[in-house]
């Protein structure tokens, strides 16, 4: 019985093992996901989460592409963005807010039959450039937009 | 979790817009809960696709910091009578799925 017991423990104790491998990030629905960028998600500065996302902070800017949104954003947690760009072979297109505590917000990548246009609201906590990148042609540009935030949406 | 994305697709002149709402808390993981002190778990919506007639037009990859009950709207070249297929995932593996037509 005893040695049965030993054994009952230590296939307990491998059972734990890879259940704390499954919560360290080993088997988190993250990466279940086919490639979600968590470090780009997870960046604390604008530089940090372009390098993430779009592989580079330099991004030129460009006039050729058109953020509509709000001058004064009354409710930070709801700021209507559109981003549009009359650019030919648009890659992806990213949306960033600058002074979020993690600036990235959304990043959409656009098949060939799709027009580079997203519209979508964001959460913005407090008055701050919202930033639209784009990649086309293997090339990064950018535009900025600031949008003044009376309430902000992060945090309450 | 069925019917949380609601869609609506229209064609005109070659070009398809499409307008998604979904019904989701997108909660940052940042936020205390006002009566209790405690943080609210991590809850959003990490990844949406789209697919017109089974072909990707479209991957999104979000952040916390998209809005609650999330919006989203975007055009391809396409006609009436395509199909477009959402579907999205969030960080806890919850899934849902739906499909119209074009009008």
């Amino acid at each position: 019985m005893n040695t049965k017991r030993r054994l009952f423990l230590k296939g307990s104790m491998a059972a734990g093992v890879a259940g704390v491998a499954a919560s360290a990030g080993l088997l988190t629905p993250g990466m279940v996901l086919a490639a979600w960028p968590n470090q780009a998600f997870d960046a604390k500065s604008v530089a940090d989460a372009m390098k993430g996302i779009a592989g580079s902070a330099d991004a030129a800017a460009s006039g050729d592409i058109k953020i509509k949104a709000p001058d004064i954003a009354e409710n930070g947690a709801v700021v209507p963005v559109t981003v549009s760009t009359g650019m030919a072979g648009v890659e992806s297109i990213s949306i960033l807010a600058s002074k979020n505590a993690t600036p990235l917000t959304s990043s959409y990548t656009l098949g060939s039959a799709t027009e580079a246009f997203v519209s979508t609201r964001i959460k913005m906590g407090k008055t701050a450039d919202v930033i639209a990148v784009v990649k086309a042609g293997g090339k990064l540009y950018q535009a900025k937009k600031e949008v003044k935030v009376t309430i902000g949406g992060c945090g309450g | 979790m069925a019917n949380s994305i609601k869609v609506r697709a229209k064609a005109k002149d070659g070009v398809v817009t499409v307008k998604t709402l979904i019904s989701h808390p997108m909660e940052t993981g940042l936020r205390k809960d006002k009566k209790t002190g405690k943080m609210i778990p991590a809850n959003f919506i990490q990844e949406v696709l789209a697919e017109q007639n089974g072909n990707n037009v479209l991957t999104a990859f979000w952040g916390g910091a998209i809005s609650k009950n999330p919006y989203l709207s975007f055009k391809f070249k396409g006609a009436a009578g395509d199909t477009v297929k959402i579907s999205w995932s969030d960080n806890n593996g919850k899934s849902d799925t739906t499909e119209v037509t074009v009008k």
